[in-house]
């Protein structure tokens, strides 16, 4: 095995770590912690900017670090778990999927995308770009995630785990998009989750359910 | 190969076999405190060993000579075992008649015997305990194998005591693929052992006994040595699992002064991971049969992502 420095060392078990919260976000039922699941992934993403940061002395990595941790570690975890005290959702139904088939499902995307990461590693000059495959693994795991459940909540966090992914490969290709684009896609980010939130409650008042298949048949002449 | 050397390989088979039922003791001791019980003895286990070697042996009648044969090759095979596994140090001449890859071998072997004995006088509890242990066996078996492989890519080379000698020697590193393998080793140690989350040690309610059920027809000396089996199985997974993620401290150069040190650490580590085993079993439900595979299918996919996750970082 060839030889890593410490840092890069910590980095790579950092990479794997997000790549574990996946896993278990894949396999989790409760709509609670899966959000919970959620914020330890931002916390993650944020010790990995740091460290980052603190690596290759980018000072804008240290303004990423610290967007992240108000918005993907605090407000929205905070937001969506008030959403779902308000909502009352507490349970996904079963999803579309057994579990256990979800995650072999899973490992093959995580194969999938390493070797989809393969040729953009070779490009990369960074020295963190063993990781790209685990952030494309992330992403697609979080795209599972979306695709195995129903409701809407569930969905959501998907979508909000599959950014913490993007973020993650951009942290590892390029050591960071550039600070216009960071802040661009965090206030997107941050917007949707707020027309989310009000489409639920518009979601909930036509079909008296979060459950997305009945948006599959709606008709106009119902 | 010097004397010393075999001299250490008797010194490891001896302290397994003298350990092993200390060990489930403390396992038991460690629980009822958990659970707010007064404590047994951890010296139980070698109390009910030597009570059972002085009771006369009850055989069913149309026993086969399999069911007899049974015990002995099932702890002869966990002797074997042990003699494979790396205690207090690495230098064994064991290292290189057998791999890890024959270990789990070995394991399989006792498994078929215990199962095949446990059908043979065809009792409904026996045929039950014996398809329900060789379910868990089967998935049990390709994740441990994984775990090996894993520890295996990282110091090149399948041999158990080589591993930990490998591990112990370069400078210390971080392997997040070992932190994989090391959940997903817990959950088959759990399973193997008939702990917990899997099965039950401490019942004999009929609908969820596995280990318990493939015991059921036996008494006196073959149930004792069944027992002292058992307990030299959780103890050669334990020492597995130290082997493979904690060997630090194991005497990995010769010498009374290096045995000095890796006696005291491996009775700490062996404490510790008995006062573990009592946790996770005191915090856990047991699953219905049928989350068994779930659970088994969860320890293999640990060790893949190990695996895959290795294959990625160092690559």
């Amino acid at each position: 095995m060839e030889h890593l420095t410490l840092d890069l060392q910590l980095l790579n078990a950092f990479a794997a770590l997000l790549l574990l919260l996946s896993f278990a976000m894949l396999s989790q039922r409760r709509i609670v912690s899966l959000v919970n699941l959620l914020a330890l992934q931002g916390a993650l993403l944020c010790a990995a900017t740091l460290l980052l940061a603190w690596r290759t002395g980018e000072q804008h990595l240290y303004f990423s670090a610290l967007l992240t941790l108000a918005l993907k570690v605090v407000f929205l975890p905070w937001l969506l778990h008030r959403l779902i005290r308000r909502l009352g959702v507490y349970w996904d139904t079963e999803p579309l999927l057994n579990v256990p088939f979800t995650m072999l499902v899973g490992v093959l995307v995580v194969v999938f995308a390493f070797g989809l990461a393969q040729p953009i590693a070779e490009l990369a000059s960074t020295a963190t770009r063993n990781a790209i495959g685990i952030a494309i693994a992330v992403i697609l795991l979080a795209f599972l995630t979306m695709i195995t459940r129903r409701k809407a909540m569930s969905q959501v966090v998907g979508f909000l785990s599959m950014e913490n992914g993007l973020f993650f490969g951009a942290m590892s290709a390029t050591y960071g998009m550039p600070m216009i684009v960071e802040l661009g896609i965090a206030l997107d980010v941050l917007v949707a989750m707020l027309v989310l939130g009000v489409f639920f409650f518009q979601i909930r008042e036509q079909f008296d359910s979060l459950d997305l298949h009945h948006l599959e048949t709606l008709k106009e002449d119902q | 190969m010097s004397w010393s050397h075999w001299l250490l390989q008797v010194l490891q088979v001896a302290l397994a076999l003298a350990t092993a039922p200390l060990l489930v003791g403390w396992v038991n001791q460690c629980r009822a405190w958990l659970q707010n019980r007064s404590a047994p003895s951890a010296l139980q286990p070698y109390r009910v060993i030597r009570k059972l070697f002085h009771k006369d042996a009850v055989i069913a009648a149309n026993a086969s000579p399999l069911f007899r044969l049974a015990p002995y090759v099932v702890f002869g095979t966990m002797v074997a075992a042990a003699a494979m596994v790396p205690t207090v140090g690495t230098g064994m001449p064991f290292t290189t008649a057998a791999d890890a890859i024959a270990l789990v071998g070995l394991f399989a072997t006792a498994r078929m015997f215990i199962s095949l004995a446990a059908m043979d006088i065809g009792t409904a509890f026996g045929t039950l305990g014996a398809r329900r242990e060789m379910m868990i066996g089967f998935l049990a078996e390709p994740a441990l194998l994984m775990v090996i492989f894993v520890a295996s890519l990282i110091s090149a080379t399948t041999a158990l005591p080589a591993i930990a000698a490998q591990l112990v020697t370069q400078s210390a590193g971080l392997y997040p693929s070992l932190w994989f393998t090391a959940v997903a080793f817990t959950m088959v140690l759990l399973a193997e052992n008939a702990r917990i989350p899997v099965d039950n040690p401490a019942t004999h309610l009929e609908l969820t006994m596995i280990h318990e059920a493939l015991l059921l027809e036996y008494s006196a000396r073959h149930l004792a040595l069944m027992e002292w089996a058992a307990a030299l199985k959780l103890f050669n997974y334990v020492t597995i699992g130290i082997a493979l993620f904690v060997p630090w401290g194991i005497a990995a150069e010769e010498g009374a002064f290096a045995l000095l040190v890796s006696v005291p650490a491996f009775a700490a580590k062996l404490l510790l991971a008995g006062a573990g085993i009592a946790f996770i079993e005191t915090v856990s439900a047991k699953l219905r049969v049928f989350r068994a595979p779930e659970f088994l299918a969860t320890a293999f996919l640990f060790a893949v992502l190990g695996l895959l996750v290795h294959l990625l970082l160092t690559g």
